[in-house]
């Protein structure tokens, strides 16, 4: 069992529901990384997923991209993120995931990647653009470093390949609320519901619901149907219209406090 | 008439789409329903003669194929070498040879039931083609452009608004053909259900680059069957500009097989060879993931994509289709980039010996050629894929030439 299997085995013991916030590496700039994670831990985040900005982030609506582009711009780069992540687990025990599309992990080289991911105190990855077929050796190769590779599952996903992707899990299942880009929706459809509690049937997985859960009303119900929930575009939303850093870094751990009180 | 199907000898990249390491479905999950669908459609068409005689009767009907092989006797003579045919895809509706796959492809979305039609395009080309059909099959379509390109290709703007396509400005990145793609991927993603993604060019997750190559193979079927009538004999050489490399690749594949021809793609080699002033990909990329595949890639040591330029838009892709990265690193086809300026020099001199003005694209293949050619003997030949008419680029050159006549 992972490391983060663990942490969300002895989460589940105790039935308490997962909060984990993404927050784009270098947003707006390499500075204000390590406060906003201060931040996003005070707010009650009991996960992070830490996102490694792309040039071409195809699975993300224009909040995230939009950070991508000013933490690319800033100077923002792989290493950079992996040593802002290291610094942050010399203070923090909260799991933290990185998260980011497969260019600029291929070009660093798996090997080295990983050995990096590993010291730093990195429990996993999710890599929107790597779908189980690209990542058979893969997920053996991060298991073995105590790291979990995550798969996705969306609503349109067949029931052969949420098979698979239960065969292949060794963290938790990232259930997409929609068929969709990444980006805060108000409400969320009726299908959504469907979805979750078919996948509760298919799965004894843990899964955490992420996509669209942007505030207090769409966290308390997805998290009702799942072992958790992924807000990541509502809150890079709060950073990009605060005036400085402190202003954001209030902003964003007082919006958690209010999602972790309604889980 | 025998009943034919589309099957073929060419190279087949496995349920995983692989061509060699390079290809694959490098997709979020959401995609990979639609990718199954679509790959076991393809099947299922290609080996129906139903299928395969509907897509041959409108490239006979439609875009008035077969098209012919014509010989630049002047340019030979001009050059003193070997003898230089044109495959004429600048002849074919719409003057590219980019219509031949969207035909097929969107025969494959009524045959799938999908209801709209979305396409990114760079020049406008691609958009024009799938407007045009989409016009003729009755569907809706929505073309995603960078907003750079739009204020670059104002008229083919105008041909798909004539067409009733609507085009979808795209601001994001650099606001060029990549970004469009990215921006036809959102798309597909939020309405995967009811959408047919028909991509350009032999790029994108499998089953798209074998599906395009086969689409456009009747290039090279063409020229293959053409060039054994006139000269009794295959050509020595094969040449074609490659961007995304779906002319190159409609071409070359059906001569794979022969080794006593050489084939040679033509990358974009812009204002040079530093970083952002080219998009020759094969010539001085790496290694790669981006827009669903495996494949060569311009970009930094980070892994980030960069920009790329070359004179002609539809060149301008910091991709190339995987296929061409495996038979670059099999040695079966070389590679080489060309200039801005010397495209320009090929644009002029095919328009000045054979009054065919050339795509600025099909330019690079050109004046490659007449480089080869020079080389060659007098009983040996080689094919240029004109894979399109020149009339589009009028503006850029009329550019192009203003500063050339300014410093004088």
């Amino acid at each position: 069992m992972t490391p983060l299997r663990t942490f969300l085995e002895e989460k589940r013991r105790r039935q308490e529901k997962i909060l984990s916030v993404y927050l784009t590496a270098g947003f707006p700039d390499a500075e204000a990384t390590l406060p906003l994670l201060e931040a996003i831990v005070e707010g009650g985040a009991d996960m992070i997923e830490l996102g490694i900005p792309f040039s071409d982030p195809q699975a993300d609506g224009p909040t995230i991209q939009a950070a991508s582009q000013k933490a690319l711009a800033a100077g923002m780069t792989t290493s950079g993120a992996l040593k802002i992540l290291a610094e942050f687990r010399r203070k923090h025990d909260i799991p933290i995931l990185m998260m980011g599309y497969a260019n600029p992990f291929y070009q660093m080289g798996w090997e080295q990647l990983l050995n990096e991911a590993a010291a730093a105190g990195n429990a996993g990855f999710i890599i929107p653009d790597m779908p189980p077929e690209e990542s058979a050796t893969l997920d053996k190769a991060m298991a073995a470093q105590g790291m979990s590779l995550i798969n996705l599952v969306s609503p349109n996903t067949p029931e052969n390949r949420i098979e698979m992707i239960n065969e292949r899990t060794s963290g938790f299942i990232y259930a997409v609320s929609v068929t969709g880009i990444t980006g805060a929706r108000s409400s969320l459809p009726e299908q959504t519901a469907h979805f979750l509690k078919n996948l509760r049937q298919k799965t004894d997985h843990p899964f955490l619901v992420g996509f669209g859960v942007s505030n207090v009303e769409t966290a308390r119900a997805l998290s009702q149907l799942s072992d958790g929930v992924i807000i990541g575009s509502a809150v890079i939303n709060r950073i990009a219209t605060a005036e400085n850093l402190e202003s954001a870094c209030l902003s964003v751990r007082e919006f958690l406090q209010e999602i972790k009180a309604a889980i | 008439m025998t009943m034919t199907t589309m099957q073929n000898d060419f190279y087949h990249p496995g349920e995983q789409g692989k061509f060699g390491d390079f290809g694959g479905k490098f997709v979020p999950e959401i995609l990979m329903p639609a990718l199954e669908e679509l790959q076991i459609a393809y099947e299922e068409a290609r080996q129906d003669p139903v299928f395969t005689e509907t897509f041959q009767a409108y490239l006979r009907e439609y875009v008035g194929r077969a098209n012919p092989l014509t010989l630049a006797d002047r340019l030979s003579e001009l050059l003193g070498g070997a003898k230089i045919y044109l495959k004429r895809e600048d002849l074919n509706h719409t003057g590219a040879h980019k219509i031949n796959n969207v035909i097929g492809q969107l025969l494959l979305a009524q045959k799938m039931g999908k209801k709209r039609i979305i396409a990114e395009t760079g020049a406008g080309q691609h958009g024009v083609a799938t407007a045009t059909v989409a016009a003729k099959f009755g569907m809706p379509c929505f073309v995603y452009m960078g907003e750079t390109d739009i204020e670059r290709q104002r008229l083919n703007v105008l041909r798909m608004e004539l067409l009733g396509a609507t085009v979808v400005p795209v601001s994001s990145g650099s606001r060029t053909l990549k970004d469009a793609i990215n921006e036809a991927i959102r798309d597909w993603v939020t309405n995967v259900e009811d959408t047919f993604y028909c991509i350009g060019s032999v790029v994108g997750p499998h089953p798209y680059p074998m599906i395009v190559r086969d689409f456009q193979s009747v290039i090279g079927q063409e020229t293959r069957q053409q060039c054994l009538e006139k000269e009794g004999r295959l050509p020595d050489a094969v040449v074609a500009c490659v961007g995304g490399g779906s002319n190159a690749m409609g071409m070359f594949a059906p001569f794979v097989a022969d080794e006593s021809v050489e084939l040679h793609g033509v990358e974009a080699g812009g204002r040079g060879n530093a970083p952002g002033d080219h998009s020759a990909t094969l010539s001085y990329g790496a290694p790669g993931i981006l827009h669903g595949m495996k494949t060569y890639l311009l970009q930094t040591n980070d892994g980030q994509v960069s920009d790329v330029h070359s004179v002609s838009a539809g060149l301008d892709y910091p991709g190339v289709g995987p296929e061409h990265a495996f038979l670059k690193d099999r040695g079966r086809v070389f590679y080489d980039a060309v200039t801005d300026d010397e495209a320009m020099e090929g644009m002029k001199l095919l328009s000045r010996t054979e009054g065919i003005i050339p795509a600025l694209e099909t330019a690079h293949a050109v004046i490659y050629t007449a480089n080869l050619a020079k080389k060659m003997r007098p009983d040996q030949s080689v094919v240029i894929c004109l894979s399109g008419r020149g009339d589009k680029d009028m503006i850029t050159v009329a550019e192009i030439l203003e500063k050339e006549n300014g410093k004088r």
